[in-house]
Parts: C-alpha cells; structure tokens; sequence
C-alpha cells in the first residue's frame, strides 16, 4: 500500500497532471479514491484497464497509469464488457459520470447489472453536465436548476444505487469526496466484488451546479456533504423525520450471483468437452 | 487439393467461415435482418474455438464491444444491417480514429429507416463512406457470390488488421441469403495477417507513432504490459489528448494517407471483354451478378459491352477507371439505389465519358433484362 506521494508516482502519469477539472471540483478527491483502493487491493497494474466514456468524470484514466480507454458518451460500459469479456484476466474499472452513466448509457448500466459482468463500476455524480456549461441531469433534484432547466427541473432524479440493484448488480455503494476514508474502502469492496459492483460517489460542482443553485462555495459544498450525508446503517435507528433531506452512504446491497465472463467459460469448457 | 472442402453454403455462413479462417475470436452484435445469422452461427462457433460471442443491449454497444475486444488483443467483429449500421456510426469513428482494427459486416436491407427488411438494397454504399462526422479513412469491400464472401471476409480482416483500421464487408441480401456451393481452401492456402505489435518489454512504446518510415503504430493488448491511453479526442503519438493545431492535423492526415499510399494493397476488381468494349457495366455486389449475366447477352447480340466489377468501393478504382475511358466512352452504374456510386465514377470520370445509371429501390433486384435493355438505349 503507497500512501502521499509514493500513491502518486505509482497511480499516476505525473506528467500528465494538474488536472483540468475546475478549482473545487470533487473528482479530483475521487479520481485519487479510486487510485488508493486499487492500490490497496494490489492489483497487478498490468491487468489493470480503467474505461471511461464522456463528460468531467471520464478525463480522470488520461492521468491514471493503467491500461486506460477514454471512449465515446454513454459508451464506457459496453466497451468495457467488450474488454473484460475478450480477456477475464483483466480488472475493469470504470468511471463514468451521472450523464454518461444514466441518461446516454443508461440501457448499458442496466444490462451490465444484469449480466453481472465482472465490472467496477465509479459513478461520479455531480448532480449536473459539467462539461458542456450546466445542464440538468438525471440526477438533477426536482426543482433545482441548470441552464437547460431555467425554470426549474419538472423531472425526477435517478437513485443511481437502486437503478443499479434493481438491475442486479451484486455490490451497491454510495460514498461521498468528503467521507473519503469511507469511499476508499467501498471501492476497495466493489473491485473484490466477483460481479457488477456500482460506487455512486457523490462529488461537488460548485462552477455549475453550485452557482445554478445558490450552494454557496465549494467549501460550503463539502459542507453539505459532511452535514447531509447519514451512514446506512445509522439511518436503520433514527426516526423518519431525522432524515428529511438526508441522503444515505454506505453499502447498499452485497450478495453472490454467477458471474458472466465466468458463466461464459464453463460454455466454452462444455461445448469443448462434448466434441 | 485434398484439404479443400466443398460446401453448399449460404453467404452470411460463409462469412463466419471467412472470418474463422481469419482468426476472428470476438463476436459482439445485435440481432437484426438479414444479418441475423452471422450471429446465430458466431454464438454456435465462437465457443468451440475458445471464442466469445456476446449479444449486446443495442447496437451501439455492439459496436463499442468489438472495440473492446479488439483493444484486449482478440480480432472481433460485428454484423448488422440498415439501421444497426446507421446506428454504429458513431463508435465506427472512433475505431477509425483511435485506429482500433475491426470488422464491420453489414448486409444491406432496403431503407431508409426499417424499410423492407427482407428485400434487398444497395443504399448503404455512400453510408459507409461518409456515415461517421468528421473526415477518416475508409475500406469497404463488397462481395458478389459466397465464395468471395468467403474470400473478402478474410481479406477484410487483413486490411484492418494490417492499416488498424475498421474496414466493412458490405453485403447486400442477395449475396447473404443466396445458397451456393463452394470450394474452401485449405489452411495452407490462406493468408492470415496479423496487427504489428510492440516488442515486449519496450519501455519506449509509444501506442500512436508509427514504424519508421511507416505509416501504421505497433498495437499492444491491454494486459501485456503497456501502460497506454486509447481516445477518440484528438491524440499526440503518446496517446494523449491535445488541442494542438499540428499535431491534430498531423494525426488525421496520416490514418487518411495510410490507406491512400496503399491503395493498390486494398483496391480489388474484375474485368470481363473491357478491351474493346463501347460500353462498360461497373457493377458491385449482388447486381454484379446480373450485370455479368447482362454482358454475355449483349455479347451474343454483338454489342462490344464490357463488365467492370468493384470489390473494393472504397477506395475507389480511380485510377483503373480513368485508364478504361481512355477506350471507352460510355460507363453504365446499376445498384440498388436511386444513384449512390454513380456520383463517385461521375467524380472521377469528369466529363471525360458518358455516365448512366440504372437504379432500383422496390425490394427487387436487377434483372439482367433489365441491363440489357438499359444498354441498348444508351450504346
């Protein structure tokens, strides 16, 4: 386990950074969350791929030192089933972001989950499209407002954990770049995870949808997290009324299901066998 | 040859068992008429072999899982048709730009949208060249019988494998449903090319600079030992994102000029009695059938009409074309179409000969009475 700067020049291509995310943004808290848990997990970094698709979130693998894929909007997942189903010996990661991951690739999270594909997947969810200056997205709260929401948002968001288990994926988690001790470790599970694991990993936007929204600084962003956010298992012994406006962190959801690229090669093995 | 097999096959199998012979190991697809049993027979085969088949939710992420498999270092493939094709696009750039060897069959159903899915068509030709945003480098190749689809199926692979390049088998329904005995050759007799790969252990590799004095970079699997960044945005030889004006045209410029310095590697055709000929027929694809069928006749009848086929669209046979009007003045394009390739052999003719077309789109093919008559107008 590296920890500081030996996590660094182990995780990644210095070379590459600083980063171009916006002074505040949370991804850089999470992009070194998940660097830290596969560390913790030591992996073999060769079989290590992280994939991501488009958007704020999907430029963290450019500056991670792994296999890394930067594919097209939405797409990451399929790509990735693509990549772990040709060679299973590969850990596949990916980061994707609350638009890319389900509005444009919603019906790709979903039938991953399904499959129970062997997929880590880290959704960094900043409420909003960073990239593109601020439109509402799937997991923009009703009533809240983006550029394309000037008004106010008529929709509902997502539950990006329970749009995932109810999918079924096998290891469900939300983390927040606050609670980050906590995020390591639920990532560090989601990679253990033989199966479709999702982190919903809460982030802070406050050039787009902090400003949209009167949220204050990104001090006052973190804030929130650390005041609104309840333990799962905390939340089970307090009364209803004591989480009003709270939204819940921990695991979610952790069984054991046939994984396919597994489930595919006792295929392989049988028809083999049979000829 | 005692290692040949004869077979009575139909062309979507034998473009399985062209891409078996190839090496293809990765299947990801979406089921859609009338390629659907290119995947029925990859899901019964791939296995056997060691293989992977998958059915992805859409086709989209068909197309983005044969990237997938192909960056693990499998050759892989997908089939579809009309609006799965239409549907690809997309992904089909990327693989064109972050250069990523696939194949792409799409055997052709009459459009737009869901059309006459069983009928056959000829209207995707300008699609495959012109179907992605942005300029990139296009091989298409179109079969007119199984054996070819045996053959250029192979043939495909090759190319994408030799370039890093997708390159698309476009079959249209005639030639994916139509039955006919064929020899297969033996193993021996096949040439498999695969994609150049770094040394191992090259701690220089770069996975976006060519050879030396090439035009095409080394590819590594994810797994080997390569830490390396594959994007779709604009790269530097390293992989990398860049907004550099230079290095951006540099980039697009080269994956356009490996297949244009190569062109006479990729651009594949036949000729019949063109030596003579008043009239030439330049036909692809099943309506090369009739086309040939067409020209016999117009022999008999003893009219000097001669048949160019295309295997290779695109490229284009430029420059076979520009050499055949030097003798012949009159160039008649059937497909299934209301005029898709014709602009192209009217681009490069220029004038310098007379450019007919005969074009169909009621889910029919061309009859080769059909030819006939429309060469005796206009010869």
């Amino acid at each position: 386990m590296h920890t500081g700067s030996e996590l660094l020049k182990n995780n990644f291509r210095m070379e590459r950074l600083p980063h171009i995310w916006c002074p505040g943004c949370g991804h850089g808290i999470l992009m070194k969350a998940v660097a830290q848990a596969i560390d913790n997990c030591n992996l073999d970094k060769k079989k290590v791929c992280v994939i991501s698709g488009i958007g704020c979130s999907s430029r963290a693998p450019g500056y991670m030192d792994f296999n890394t894929l930067h594919t097209t909007h939405g797409r990451a997942l399929a790509f990735a089933t693509g990549v772990k189903l040709a060679n299973p010996e590969l850990k596949v990661i990916v980061i994707t972001g609350d638009g890319d991951c389900t509005a444009i690739g919603g019906n790709h999270l979903i039938h991953s989950a399904r499959r129970n594909i062997d997929i880590t997947t880290i959704v960094f969810n900043n409420n909003i499209y960073g990239m593109t200056g601020g439109q509402y997205s799937p997991t923009t709260p009703t009533a809240e407002f983006g550029t394309t929401a000037p008004f106010g948002n008529i929709e509902k968001a997502f539950d990006v954990c329970k749009l995932a288990a109810g999918a079924g994926a096998t290891y469900v988690a939300r983390g927040t770049a606050y609670h980050t001790t906590q995020l390591i470790k639920l990532i560090e599970s989601a990679i253990e995870n033989k199966g479709f694991s999702l982190v919903d990993a809460i982030s802070t936007c406050p050039t787009y949808y902090g400003r949209k929204n009167k949220k204050g600084s990104a001090v006052d962003m973190m804030k929130y997290l650390k005041d609104f956010a309840v333990d799962a298992k905390v939340a089970e012994k307090l009364p209803k009324e004591k989480l009003d406006g709270k939204f819940l962190i921990g695991e979610f959801k952790k069984t054991t299901e046939p994984e396919y690229t597994e489930e595919y090669m006792k295929i392989i093995e049988m028809v083999r066998e049979s000829k | 040859m005692k290692n040949r097999k004869v077979k009575l096959m139909q062309g979507n199998e034998a473009c399985v068992e062209g891409a078996l012979a190839a090496g293809m190991k990765f299947y990801a697809g979406y089921p859609i008429t009338p390629s659907t049993e290119i995947a029925e027979i990859c899901a019964q085969k791939l296995p056997q072999i060691g293989g992977k088949f998958i059915q992805m939710e859409d086709e989209i992420a068909g197309m983005a899982a044969t990237i997938g498999g192909s960056l693990a270092g499998l050759k892989s493939m997908t089939a579809t048709s009309g609006p799965g094709f239409s549907l690809k696009q997309e992904n089909i750039g990327y693989a064109a730009l972050a250069e990523i060897p696939c194949v792409i069959i799409d055997v052709q159903r009459a459009g737009p949208s869901t059309g006459l899915p069983t009928a056959p068509s000829q209207g995707d030709i300008m699609q495959a060249k012109w179907g992605t945003h942005g300029d990139h480098p296009v091989i298409a190749l179109s079969p007119t019988s199984v054996r070819e689809t045996f053959d250029l199926t192979i043939k495909a692979f090759n190319l994408a494998e030799k370039y890093r390049t997708p390159v698309f088998l476009m079959l249209d329904e005639i030639v994916g449903h139509m039955r006919e005995k064929i020899e297969i050759p033996a193993e021996d007799e096949i040439e498999v090319i695969d994609r150049l790969k770094p040394e191992v252990g090259d701690t220089n590799y770069m996975a976006y600079r060519p050879v030396e004095g090439g035009l095409v970079p080394p590819m590594a699997a994810f797994g080997e030992g390569f830490s390396f960044h594959v994007t779709g945005l604009m790269h530097d030889e390293f992989g990398f994102p860049t907004n550099d004006a230079e290095v951006s045209d540099n980039l697009l410029r080269r994956i356009m000029k490996k297949i244009d310095v190569n062109v006479n590697d990729i651009i594949m055709y036949e000729e019949e009695q063109v030596e003579d000929a008043d009239l030439i027929v330049l036909a692809y694809g099943g309506t090369a059938r009739s086309a040939r069928s067409a020209v016999k006749k117009a022999r008999e009848l003893g009219l000097k009409v001669g048949l160019f086929k295309a295997l290779t669209i695109w490229p284009s046979p430029e420059k076979r074309v520009k050499e055949l009007i030097s003798n012949t003045k009159k160039i008649l394009v059937p497909e299934l179409n209301l005029g898709q390739y014709v602009l192209e052999v009217e681009r490069i003719v220029a004038g310098q000969a007379e450019v007919s077309h005969l074009g169909k789109v009621n889910g029919e093919a061309i009859t080769p009475e059909e030819i006939l008559t429309k060469i005796r107008e206009v010869l």
